[in-house]
Order: structure tokens, then C-alpha cells, then sequence
């Protein structure tokens, strides 16, 4: 398919991102998340009532301590009793809760997903071989696997330990804040290292991942490429030295992630300590301020339980921020995928082809493959009457490929036209047209499944019969009975 | 799993101690980091009896250093157990490696390179995250775990009891979560993996698809695979779901009981405010290692599957192997001569009923002679081959080059004496020129090797590599520039030439080529292969030209040899093969 001297994936035409590729991505998931809007504004009171239920235990603790206590010491159990029960029904609503979010978050976000996989398939289906040529196949693939993996990764280990971590620390922000602005504010303080410390730690990771990223690759294709080639390998005795190549690209891979792993071995524990320093903080700053009998006991034990908590999320929120980040970008180039048109498209009105003959006229056709190109077929006129076999000849290059291509209407004529039976070829429906022009490629390729499903290719409704008799035809039934099964 | 954890422990042996330093800081971390709410303990008491500043200050303080000696503590398990552990790994990868190059080809064809890729991938990372993480967490947890609750018992021993009685539900809980969330997993990878195919096939399949107007029919059966992945990620949303609901619900449940019962038990004089403070700061530092613990029963078992996955390919047997005490070869008088006495051979997937390939070949290659092979397609000539260099070993007979039988010799001298070129013809991602050298001894002068090289690629008729754009230094294969069928052949030729072997086995070399090339090759290649011996695969008569004799092979025999003229006038079977093949090579180009 590509000649010598073509690299693969060499068109730069599909790969700008300009800012209107992003309003288009824009688009795309605006579009996606459309049949939706309802269920996700269920969505996000569900997870807010959520959150506010999980934050509310230390509170509550406090207020059992400050208040449960003097009142049972004058012999009333109420608001001890109270605080137990709002504390026993806050974790039964929030967990409740937690699970509808989880539940009916990802459903939707599945259905999104299978939605925006099918679109895609579809379309890239649908777009002519002009384009299936320039875009290297790779990529085409790339969009519909790994790209799409991309997202689901954000739905999956993203969106709701995002949504409940940033409104996890939003809520308790706000409560320590009520309980006592002075630790609030110490508290908002210590946030700017463990922020700055964050986001130092998600820049040197998202580098590393990337090396990482590269030097798996390398491992892996390495490795396929040998096993794969392993008869070679083996009669050119090649073992030693691959043995060699692989351990050094172990040796590579093992680096980078052992980079991964020191540089979290850093964050980690640094983040840690911030957070105790946190509760020294808090302990320090409460404990003079119950000194003042300006602060309750119980208080201050809810605000060191809430200092522990408080940067938990942190750490979730960078990871999440990588993931987004190649979610976002799978989006943009999906969305140019998918921004793709097809030259060759469907009529308005198609002609119904009844009883077909199968004749064949050229009226001066001509046809390019690209503009910068010479004409690949010059103004040609044929005629094929109905029935008749006709065997094109010619010298390598001549054109002979490209009729056949513009007969099944690979792509559209340059000029002239080409008709079935009298009908234009382009006011014919794909559907009708390929239910009666097929065409043998000079690829042999074999889909993945069995004999007879390879043959019945072309017609999906053959009987076991048909599929045998047209095996026999090309002198394929021989070597394919003797097949295991 | 007992028996893959022993062998696993045994390949740990040399870290063995870095693992305890591991696990002995990971400990300290952990009853450091539950020191925390026993000064919040004894503060809070303060508070309430004789506050002083001083208190305050150095409560504030003893909390600063305990965090400090807990991170310290936290990153030393890092620097102890994740390094070595990370060797362990890739010595695991490389031993993998090295051991399945050295397998037979049979073996090869039986597991396919996918399962053994996710083996040396997935499955050694995760035996290095049990190593490393795993077994030092599972310890520490247990360990943290037991020293919280008995620093809660010091609180309250009835608190610390209600406490305890969560502790196996939540491990258990999370076990189960662990399990049938990797189960889930495994089928979300095995439907990712389908759809990549469909889409692939479908993507690179678009000529055959579009000719034939197939989309629809590719539209659904990607649909349904797709539709299968969305219920399986569905169905792991509800478990996940499901398990979070638990661990929300569950401690703070137990803690909400907690509550009451200490305020009573403060009010009663039991315990004291400080201790109750304690007890829920302590308790929310528990609650993690004890879901921890959970989750690495879970790993456990699939460090296991992944242990079991690995050995299964390390145990498996190699049947073609060098013998104890080769023959020594004498490269400089070797003559390629080649003889097949009696060669029977059956694959070993080959079904009961069905009769030996190969029931006795019997065939003499003279030095120096080129002999052609000629037969139906698919009647065993190219499995014929590969007997040779023992690709795959003979099940009956002898073959025996220059008086010495294939079995009695080292594999790589075995190998060093003949080369192939593949029917199917495998390039490496590399340059023209490490393709071309694959099979020449890489200490040679660089000179040297570059006239080697030309000299093959002209003897093959590749001169076309000077155009390429780095010309023989040009990378091709995967990522680097696609050649024709034809130029590929033809390099795979010069290969099999440059490693100027004394056997030179070609498998139909000249099949992807159009006439006129073809023809240019044969000139070539009859000088080259006027004093190699060589033993070739041919379909048209012009590569059967390029021969001294032609051995035909019929029904697991070889019924004739003779010149082709021979042949043509004494064998009719041969003259109905020739027919046939020539006109069946008509190929039909679009
Ligand atoms: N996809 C393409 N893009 C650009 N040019 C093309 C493409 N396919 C073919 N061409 C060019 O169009 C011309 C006609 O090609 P075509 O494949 O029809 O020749 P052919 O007669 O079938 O030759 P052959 O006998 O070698 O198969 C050639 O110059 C070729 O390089
Ligand atoms: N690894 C294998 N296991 C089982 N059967 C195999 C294996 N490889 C090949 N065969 C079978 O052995 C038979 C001979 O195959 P082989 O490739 O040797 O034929 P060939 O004569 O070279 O054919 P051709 O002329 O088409 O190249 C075929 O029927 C094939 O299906
Ligand atoms: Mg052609
Ligand atoms: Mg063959």
C-alpha cells in the first residue's frame, strides 16, 4: 500500500490543534453530556448531600463532648443520645448516598462513552480512502483504543474521587472555618505549601510518567518484535545479543520507575508531616485559645480530627489532574477524528436500482488521486455491456487499479462520469451500490475468525453450501478440508 | 499458592534483609504515627484539670518531631524496600526473556506472543509490587492494627471491644471487594483487547470492507463487544459502589455507638475527655491499615495467579536442546553437505488419525550443488526446511550435514553453518544494515562488514537500498520506513547470503517478485551460489532454473530427483506440478 520511500504518518495535515479543533472537542462533549443534563443535576445534589454526610462526624463528635457531657452529668441523656444517632444516621444516609453517586455516575458515563464509540467506529467507516490513506492507520486506531481508554480512565478512577475530594476539602474548610476562624486560618495557611508542594511533585511525575510511558514501549515492542520473529532470532543465533538489548531496556524501564517511586517516596511522607504539623498547629493554636475559655474541648478534638483528614484529598487531586489532562487531550483529537468529512457521500434522493443488467459505462472519466497530483487516469471512455467479462491491461502504473477503485467508488471522479445500467454512480445509495459491484483487492487480507466467515464476507446470509462452492471455484476447498476443523 | 510463595522467597534471598529493614521501619512509622492521639490525650486531660501554656507549647512541639521521625521513618521504607525490589523485577523480566529465546519454536507457535508478553509485563510488575509493598504492608498492618486497638484498650477496654468487632467485617469485606473487583478487571482487559482487534481489522481491513459494503455487519460486532465492556464497567461500578457504601457506613456506625457508650463511661468516671479524644483520633487512624489488610489478603492471592502464571512458562521443557558433548565443527573445511536419511516428523498438535508428514525422506545434497524442492503448496517443503537447524527436531531418522548429525551438534555452530531465508520474511526494527549483518560476527572490522553487507544486498538484487534516504543506514521495520514485499524479500535474501553460511536454505526467495526483477536475481544469485551448497523452495520453473537438481516431494516422500529435464520427461507428477504451479502464479493485481 505505501511504496518505498513513503514513512508512515508523514501527512501533518490531521495533526494541528488549532483553537477551533478545541471549541469543536468543546462541542463533542457538549453534545455528549446533552442527553444527560437532568441526571447529572440529580447527580451533583446527590454527591454534595453525600459529602456533607461524611464530613460531619468530627463535628458532631464535638458537639457530643461540649454539650452530651454537662447535660449528663444534670441526668439528661438526650443530647448524648442525639449525637449518637445523627452520627450513626449521617454515616448511614452518606453511605447510601455514596453508593447511588458511584452507581449512577458510571452508568452514565458508560453510556456516554459506548455512544461516543459507536459514533466513531461509524464514522471512520464512512470516511473515503482519501482519507484512510493520508491518516496512517495507526492513529485511526489510536483514537478508537487508547485515546478512548483515555476517558475511561477519567470516569473511572477520576470524576467522583474528584468531585468528592475537592468538595470533601471545601466542606471541611467551611466547618472549621464556623467552629473557629483563628484554626481556619492556620489551617488555610499550612494549604500553601502542601499546594506548592503538590504541584511541584505533579509536574516532576507527569515528566517521569512520560519517560516511563517511552521506555515501556520500548520493552514492549521489543519484546513482540523478537517472539514474533523468533525463527529468525534462532537461525541467525541471535539470542545472546537480544538477551543484551532487553536487559538494557529493563535496565531503562526499571530506572524510570524507580525516578516514579523516589520522587513519591519524597511527596508522600513530606506531605505527611505537613499534616501533622497541621495538627501541631491546630492543637497549639486551639489549646491556647481553650486556655482563653474562648474555645470548648470538644471543639478542639473535632478540629485536630479534621486536620488529619484535611489534605488526604490533596494527593488524589494531583493524580487526578494528569488524568484529566490526557483525557483532554484524547478529547481534542478524537474530535478531530470525528471533525473528518467524507468526499464521497450519500445522494439526497437515491435511485432504487430494481432489476440490475450490470452494464458499465466510462464517459470520459479522468481522475487524480490529490490535486498536487498528475492525473493518475486520463479521459477514458469504456463500455461494458452487460454480462461480458473484460480484462483490463497495461503497464505497471497505468491505471488499471484505480478504474477498478472508482468503479466501487473508492473515490469520486475528477471528471466525467461513470454510470450502472445508466444510472450516475454517485446517485446511487453505498448500500445498493456495493450490494452489486464487488471488488477483489490485491491485499489478501483475512479477518480474524473462521474459514467460512472469510468467505461469506461479501454476503453475510451464504449457506454452507454457497461458502463451499465458492471455495471450490478459486481451487481453495482442497487445502481447507484438510484444515482441523 | 504456598508452593509459588516458597519459590518466590527463595528468589528474594538476596534482599531478604533490606526487606526486614523494610518492614522494621514501616512499624515504627506506624506506632510513631499512633503516638499522635496520646498527646492530644494527655492535652486534652490538661486542658480540663491545670492548663498551662507550657503544655500547650510542648504538646505542639512533641506532635512537630513525632511527624517528622514518622516521615523520615516513610521515606526510609522506600529506600530500603522499593530499590532492590525493583532489581528483582527486571532480573525476572530478563530470565524470562532469555529462557523463552532458548525455547523451541513449537513452543512459540503454542503459547503465542500475546500470553507470553502479559507474562513478562503485568505479571512480573505485579509480583514486584507484592514484594516490595505487599509483604512489608501486609506485617505492618497487622502489626498497627493490633498496637491501636490495644492503645484504644488503654482508653477503654468496652470502647476498644465495639471497635473490634468491625475489624474482621471490614478485612473480609475488603477481601472480597479485592477479588471480584481483579476478576472484573481481568474481563474489562480481555474486552479492551477484543475491541482493539475489531478495530484494527477493521481500520486496516477498509479496502475488503468497503469493496464488499461490510461496515453494518463490522458496526455490530463491534457493537456488541463494546456493549460488553459497558456492562462489565458497569457491574464493576456496583461492586465498588457497594464496598464504599460498607466502608463509609460501617466504622462511622461503630464510631457513632462509640460515642454514646464513652460519654456515659466519661460521665460515669470511667475514662476522662482526654482519652475519649483519644480513642476517636486513634480509631480513624485505624480504620485504614484494617481495610489495608483487606485489600492485601486480595493481592495476595493475585500476586499468586500472577507467581503461578510466571513459573508455568519458567517450567516448561525445552526439547531442543544443544547436546552435553558436541562435535567440535570444523568451519574452514565445512562443505554444507547434506544428508536425510529415513526423516520422519509429525507435529505434535497433529490429529491421531493422521498419518506422518514425513515417512521416511531420503535425499543427498553434494558440496557446492544448489537442489531445488518442489511440491504441492502445503505439502510439508517449507516444514521440511526448518528441520535443518532443528527449528523444529525430526520424530524419526537423521540428518546429518558434513558426516556430523544435526543432534550431535551445538546448536550455534549448528546455526553458524547454515543459513535461512523465511518464506514469510521477518525484518527487525533497525537499520538496512544490522538487518542485512544479523547473522555475521559483530567483532569483525567495520570495513569488513560493510563490504559483506554490500556485496549480499547486490548479490539479492537490493542495490535499491543507496536510494532509501539514509541509504543503508536507513531504520525500517515498525516505526521506520515501509518497504515493498518485494524489497523486503529481497533484503531477507541478502541476510541469509551475507552470513555466508556453508548450507544456504531458501524458502520460494524470489515469490514477491515481478518477472523482470526476477530475473535479475537468478543472475545474481547463480554466481553466489555457484560454490555454496544450497537447498532451495521453489513454485515457478525460473526459480527451479536457478538449481543443479530438483528433489520432488509427494505425499511425505521424496519421489524423484533429477535435473528438470529429467524430471519433466521421466515424472508425470512433476510435470502436472510445474503446470499447475505456473499457471496458478498469475496473480490477480488490483
Ligand atoms: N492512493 C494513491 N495515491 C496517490 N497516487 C496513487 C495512489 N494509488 C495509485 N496511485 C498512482 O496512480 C497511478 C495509477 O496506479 P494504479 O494502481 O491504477 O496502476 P496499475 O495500472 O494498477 O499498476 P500495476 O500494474 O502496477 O498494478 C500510479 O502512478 C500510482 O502511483
Ligand atoms: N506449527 C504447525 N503445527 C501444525 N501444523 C502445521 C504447522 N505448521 C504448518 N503446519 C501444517 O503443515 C502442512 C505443511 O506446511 P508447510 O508450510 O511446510 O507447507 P509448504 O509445502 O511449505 O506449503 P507452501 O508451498 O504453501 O509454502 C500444512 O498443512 C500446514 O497447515
Ligand atoms: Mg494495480
Ligand atoms: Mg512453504
Amino acid at each position: 500500500m505505501s511504496g518505498p520511500g513513503r514513512t508512515r504518518g508523514s501527512s501533518t495535515r490531521y495533526t494541528q490543534m488549532t483553537k477551533e479543533e478545541r471549541r469543536a472537542s468543546l462541542r463533542l462533549l457538549g453534545s455528549l453530556l446533552k442527553p444527560y443534563k437532568w441526571q447529572l443535576v440529580g447527580l451533583s445534589t446527590i454527591v454534595v448531600l453525600a459529602q456533607l454526610a461524611s464530613v460531619a462526624s468530627p463535628a458532631i463528635i464535638a458537639w457530643g463532648i461540649d454539650n452530651g457531657i454537662p447535660a449528663l452529668l444534670e441526668g439528661n441523656a438526650t443530647p448524648a443520645v442525639a449525637a449518637s444517632v445523627a452520627h450513626i444516621a449521617a454515616a448511614l444516609v452518606g453511605g447510601g448516598l455514596m453508593y447511588v453517586f458511584i452507581r449512577w455516575n458510571m452508568t452514565i458515563g458508560q453510556h456516554m462513552l459506548f455512544g461516543l464509540r459507536k459514533r466513531l467506529f461509524l464514522h471512520s467507516q464512512r470516511l473515503d480512502m482519501k482519507f484512510h490513506e493520508t491518516y496512517a492507520s495507526g492513529r485511526t486506531v489510536a483514537r478508537q483504543t487508547s485515546d478512548m481508554d483515555a476517558l475511561a480512565n477519567l470516569l473511572n478512577s477520576g470524576l467522583d474521587i474528584m468531585v468528592g475530594s475537592v468538595l470533601q476539602m471545601v466542606f471541611t474548610m467551611v466547618l472549621i472555618v464556623t467552629m473557629d476562624v483563628p484554626s481556619g486560618v492556620v489551617m488555610a495557611g499550612l494549604l500553601i505549601p502542601a499546594t506548592m508542594l503538590t504541584i511541584w511533585f505533579q509536574k516532576r511525575s507527569s515528566v517521569i510518567y512520560r519517560q516511563i510511558q517511552t521506555n515501556s514501549a520500548r520493552l514492549i515492542s521489543h519484546f513482540v518484535e523478537t517472539v514474533s520473529g523468533i525463527r529468525a532470532v534462532k537461525s541467525y543465533r541471535r539470542q545472546r545479543a537480544n538477551g543484551e538489548r532487553y536487559e538494557q531496556l529493563a535496565e531503562d524501564h526499571r530506572q524510570s520507575s524507580l525516578r516514579s517511586i523516589q520522587l513519591f517516596g519524597i511527596y508522600q511522607p513530606t506531605l505527611r508531616w505537613l499534616s501533622t504539623i497541621t495538627i501541631a498547629a491546630v492543637l497549639t493554636v486551639g489549646g491556647f485559645r481553650v486556655l482563653g475559655d474562648e474555645l470548648q474541648v470538644g471543639v478542639l478534638v473535632a478540629l485536630v480530627l479534621y486536620a488529619r483528614r484535611f489534605f488526604q484529598p490533596i494527593d488524589e487531586i494531583a493524580n487526578f489532574y494528569n488524568t484529566f489532562q490526557s483525557a483532554v487531550a484524547a478529547l481534542e483529537k478524537i474530535s478531530g477524528l470525528m471533525a473528518e468529512e467524507s468526499s464521497v457521500t450519500d445522494p439526497e434522493d437515491p435511485v432504487e436500482l430494481a432489476d440490475v443488467q450490470g452494464e458499465i459505462v466510462f464517459d470520459d472519466v479522468s481522475f487524480r488521486y490529490d490535486d498536487e497530483l498528475p492525473l493518475a487516469l486520463h479521459p477514458t471512455s469504456l463500455h461494458v455491456p452487460a454480462g461480458q467479462t473484460v480484462a483490463i491491461v497495461g503497464s505497471t502504473g497505468a491505471g488499471k487499479s484505480t478504474i477498478a477503485k472508482l468503479m466501487a467508488r473508492f473515490y469520486d471522479v475528477t471528471d466525467g462520469s461513470i454510470t450502472l445500467d445508466g444510472v450516475n454512480l454517485k446517485d446511487l445509495d453505498m448500500e445498493t451500490l456495493t450490494d452489486h459491484i464487488v471488488m477483489v483487492t490485491q491485499e489478501s487480507y483475512l479477518f480474524s475468525g473462521s474459514v467460512a466467515n472469510n468467505i461469506a464476507l461479501g454476503n453475510p446470509e451464504a449457506s454452507r453450501e454457497e461458502i463451499e462452492a465458492a471455495a471450490a471455484i478459486i481451487g481453495a476447498d482442497t487445502f481447507i478440508q484438510r484444515l482441523p476443523q | 499458592m504456598i508452593a509459588a510463595m516458597a519459590r518466590l522467597w527463595r528468589i528474594i534471598a538476596p534482599i531478604r534483609t533490606r526487606l526486614y529493614l523494610g518492614l522494621l521501619v514501616t512499624i515504627g512509622a506506624s506506632v510513631v504515627g499512633l503516638m499522635i492521639p496520646q498527646v492530644l490525650e494527655v492535652l486534652v486531660n490538661n486542658l480540663n484539670s491545670s492548663p498551662t501554656a507550657a503544655t500547650v507549647w510542648i504538646a505542639g512541639g512533641v506532635v512537630v518531631a513525632l511527624g517528622l521521625v514518622e516521615a523520615v521513618l516513610l521515606w526510609l521504607r522506600r529506600v530500603f524496600a522499593i530499590g532492590p525490589s525493583t532489581n528483582t523485577e527486571r532480573e525476572m523480566r530478563v530470565r524470562f526473556y532469555n529462557w523463552i529465546l532458548d525455547m523451541p519454536v513449537a513452543f512459540h507457535n503454542d503459547w503465542g506472543s500475546g500470553q507470553l508478553l502479559s507474562r513478562a509485563q503485568q505479571d512480573v510488575t505485579q509480583i514486584r509490587r507484592w514484594i516490595a509493598f505487599g509483604m512489608i504492608m501486609m506485617v505492618s498492618s497487622a502489626a498497627t492494627v493490633l498496637v491501636g486497638i490495644y492503645m484504644m484498650s488503654r482508653s477503654s477496654i468496652l470502647l476498644a471491644g465495639i471497635f473490634l468487632v468491625v475489624v474482621p467485617p471490614i478485612i473480609w469485606l475488603t477481601y472480597r471487594f479485592q477479588r471480584e473487583f481483579s476478576i472484573l478487571t481481568r474481563r474489562s482487559q480481555d474486552l479492551n483487547g477484543e475491541i482493539s482487534t475489531t478495530v484494527e481489522q477493521s481500520v486496516q481491513g477498509i479496502r475488503v470492507l468497503k469493496a464488499f459494503g461490510r461496515s453494518k455487519q463490522a458496526l455490530e460486532k463491534f457493537q456488541i463487544t463494546a456493549g460488553a465492556l459497558r456492562d462489565n464497567e458497569v457491574r464493576k461500578a456496583t461492586t465498588t459502589a457497594r464496598f464504599d457504601m460498607f466502608m463509609m457506613a460501617l466504622p462511622e456506625t461503630v464510631l457513632g455507638i462509640s460515642l454514646l457508650v464513652g460519654l456515659f463511661q466519661v460521665n460515669s468516671g470511667g475514662m476522662n475527655v482526654g482519652q475519649l479524644a483519644s480513642f476517636f483520633a486513634t480509631a480513624t487512624l485505624v480504620v485504614g491499615p484494617t481495610r489495608m489488610l483487606g485489600m492485601l489478603f486480595g493481592q495476595a492471592v493475585n500476586a499468586t495467579t500472577a507467581l503461578e502464571r510466571y513459573f508455568e512458562v519458567m517450567d516448561s521443557e525445552n526439547t531442543i536442546v544443544s547436546p552435553d558433548h558436541p562435535v567440535a565443527i570444523d568451519f574452514a573445511n565445512a562443505t554444507g553437505e547434506l544428508v536425510m536419511e529415513d526423516v520422519r516428523f509429525r507435529f505434535p498438535d497433529a490429529a491421531q488419525d493422521q498419518p506422518d508428514m514425513f515417512q521416511g525422506v531420503d535425499l543427498h545434497i553434494r558440496p557446492g550443488e544448489t537442489m531445488a524442492l518442489v511440491g504441492v503448496t502445503g505439502n510439508g517443503k517449507s516444514t521440511l526446511l526448518q528441520l535443518v537447524p532443528r527449528i523444529f527436531d525430526i520424530t524419526g531418522g537423521r540428518i546429518i550435514i558434513d558426516g556430523v548429525s544435526v543432534h550431535d551438534m551445538d546448536l550455534d555452530d549448528l546455526r553458524r553453518l547454515t543459513a535461512f531465508a523465511f518464506e514469510d520474511t521477518t525484518l527487525f526494527s533497525s537499520s538496512v544494515r544490522d538487518n542485512v549483518l544479523l547473522g555475521v560476527d559483530p567483532e569483525l572490522p567495520d570495513a569488513v562488514q560493510k563490504e559483506i553487507a554490500w556485496e549480499a544486498l547486490h548479490a539479492a538484487d537490493a542495490d535499491f537500498v543507496v536510494d532509501l534516504i539514509h541509504g543503508i543506514e536507513t531504520r525500517i521495520g515498525e516505526e521506520g520506513f515501509s518497504l515493498s514485499g518485494g524489497q523486503r524479500q529481497r533484503i531477507a535474501l541478502a541476510r541469509a547470503i551475507a552470513a555466508r553460511p556453508s548450507l544456504l536454505l531458501l524458502d520460494d526467495p524470489l515469490s514477491a517478485l515481478d518477472t523482470k526483477t526476477e530475473e535479475r536475481v537468478i543472475d545474481q544469485l547463480k554466481m553466489v551460489l555457484d560454490n555454496t551448497t544450497t537447498f532451495i523452495i521453489a513454485h515457478r520453473s525460473s526459480t527451479v532454473s536457478l538449481a543443479d537438481r530438483v528433489a520432488l516431494l509427494d505425499h511425505g516422500k521424496i519421489t524423484a530427483v533429477g535435473t528438470h529435464q529429467e524430471l519433466l520427461r521421466s515424472s508425470p507428477r512433476y510435470r502436472y506440478i510445474m503446470a499447475t504451479n505456473t499457471a496458478g502464479s498469475h496473480e490477480v493485481n488490483l
